[in-house]
């Protein structure tokens, strides 16, 4: 099962097919929810209009973890089974990951200054998302930090599956520590603390962005892969002697005068 | 076991005569902690405010200043591999450097802090306090630092590179120990926090050299 996928010539004919559906789907999907979130969905009886930013809030912290676990399992998976494209698929999908993180941070934020009167307290739960963004920010740096790509690629490998240590106290800072973040309302046991006309959009939100994180990964892996093809083709015209240079017949046949 | 305490005490030998590590990182600890009464302003009750932030971001910080010496040189004359190739396991042989960086840098980070906190005012009854989240965490510090410095090995720029890994690993031994002295300043218990304190230098004791032991298996490969 893993082996069938660790050809990368089948990777981009799959690929090639898949992209187009991944991105028009991702972009019909997100499309929807945001009519659903900004124009459909009521206002909160508390919070006003300003609940919005949850339907961009929340499912961008979700991706955010859900992207950090998708590189520490590719991680795992390249080191135990030196499985070629499980490494490209970590190196690619750590900067997505980053960015997602960045608009749960920034939403956060915007969020945060009308309802607590601040744009950023040092709460658990902001400050492990905090910490999330510098393992991402550390990840990407140490992947691009040798000039031999593979023992990056091996190292970040490590890295990765060290700093799956934080996403459980991310997960769990709001029901651990008493903290100005409200707790978790959707993934929750029993019945979630939010209403059915919230629920949808963001819910829908979540497929959308979940989808836009694949067709980025997809086109990520897909240019990765074409960066190497392009790298190899370039160290093997080097290594190969030249014998397009080399002009016997001329240098044996035509006469010196012949020559400029 | 021979090679185990080998390998410590020959770490420990070249880092205590060895251009000396442990007076460097004991400077750069003092000078840390004496800029912020510049920085703040000397008012007693301020200085006393932030005094267990200062001590321990100073200690934390002085304990990265030499982890970059913690694999290098023996990557770089091939000691390394000769480790490597020993019947010690080198996830032990990883614990014996890590050992050997603590007692050379924690150890003395956790003894010289009381005089320094009577220069940033602490309360006198948070000393013992001090020292005693300092004895505990700074072997954390050592363990996490040491995947850090085995991740890095041979990367360009590794000074900062293995700042930026290291820092946002040292946010849980941070809080805790910064939030015990806070917690013996002002006169309560710090038992809880110097309890979650040991819970994660005994978390990092089997995990961090298993790590660090991969890491430097790829570093040799």
């Amino acid at each position: 099962m893993l082996s069938r996928f660790a050809n990368p010539a089948r990777f981009m004919r799959i690929s090639a097919t898949a992209l187009p559906w991944c991105a028009g789907a991702s972009a019909a999907i997100i499309a929807v929810g945001l009519y659903l979130g900004l124009i459909v969905a009521p206002p909160d009886y508390q919070q006003g209009e300003a609940v919005r930013i949850m339907y961009i809030h929340v499912p961008a912290a979700w991706m955010a973890l859900n992207a950090y676990l998708f590189v520490a399992v590719a991680s795992g998976v390249a080191l135990v089974w030196r499985h070629p494209l499980a490494e490209i698929a970590a190196r690619s999908a750590a900067p997505i990951g980053a960015a997602f993180t960045f608009v749960c941070l920034a939403t956060g934020s915007l969020w945060g200054r009308p309802m607590w009167g601040t744009w950023w307290v040092w709460d658990a739960r902001l400050t492990s998302v905090l910490v999330l963004f510098f393992l991402y920010l550390g990840y990407i740096a140490l992947v691009n930090g040798f000039d031999d790509p593979a023992r990056g690629g091996r190292a970040g490998s490590i890295l990765a599956l060290v700093g799956v240590v934080n996403l459980p106290i991310i997960k769990f800072s709001v029901d651990w520590w008493n903290t100005l973040h409200q707790p978790a309302s959707v993934l929750r046991f029993g019945k979630p603390t939010i209403a059915l006309s919230m629920l949808m959009p963001l819910l829908v939100m979540a497929l959308g962005f979940t989808l836009l994180f694949v067709t980025l990964l997809l086109v990520r892996m897909r240019t990765e892969l074409n960066e190497r093809k392009i790298r190899a083709l370039r160290l093997n015209a080097m290594a190969a002697p030249m014998p397009t240079r080399r002009r016997p017949e001329s240098a044996e046949l035509a006469p010196p005068a012949a020559l400029p | 076991m021979a090679a185990f305490f080998g390998l410590f005490r020959r770490d420990l030998r070249l880092s205590l005569r060895q251009g000396g590590d442990t007076g460097l990182v004991l400077a750069f600890f003092v000078l840390t902690v004496v800029l912020f009464p510049f920085g703040v302003g000397p008012e007693p009750e301020v200085l006393a405010r932030v005094a267990p932030g200062i001590l321990w971001v100073a200690a934390l910080l002085a304990a990265l200043l030499s982890l970059d010496r913690l694999f290098l040189p023996d990557y770089e004359d091939g000691g390394l591999d000769l480790v490597a190739l020993s019947p010690l396991p080198l996830e032990l042989a990883a614990l014996a450097k890590c050992a050997a960086h603590w007692v050379a840098t924690g150890l003395p980070l956790a003894l010289i802090s009381p005089a320094l906190a009577l220069v940033v005012d602490l309360e006198p009854r948070a000393i013992a306090t001090l020292v005693a989240s300092l004895l505990i965490g700074t072997p954390a510090l050592s363990l996490i630092g040491g995947v850090a410095a085995a991740l890095t090995l041979g990367a360009r720029r590794q000074g900062v590179l293995l700042s930026l890994l290291v820092l946002p690993l040292y946010v849980p031994p941070l809080v805790f120990g910064a939030s015990a002295v806070e917690a013996g300043a002002l006169g309560m218990e710090p038992r809880v926090d110097l309890l979650l304190l040991s819970a994660l230098t005994l978390a990092a004791l089997p995990l961090c050299p298993w790590a660090t032991a991969a890491a430097l298996r790829q570093a040799l490969e």
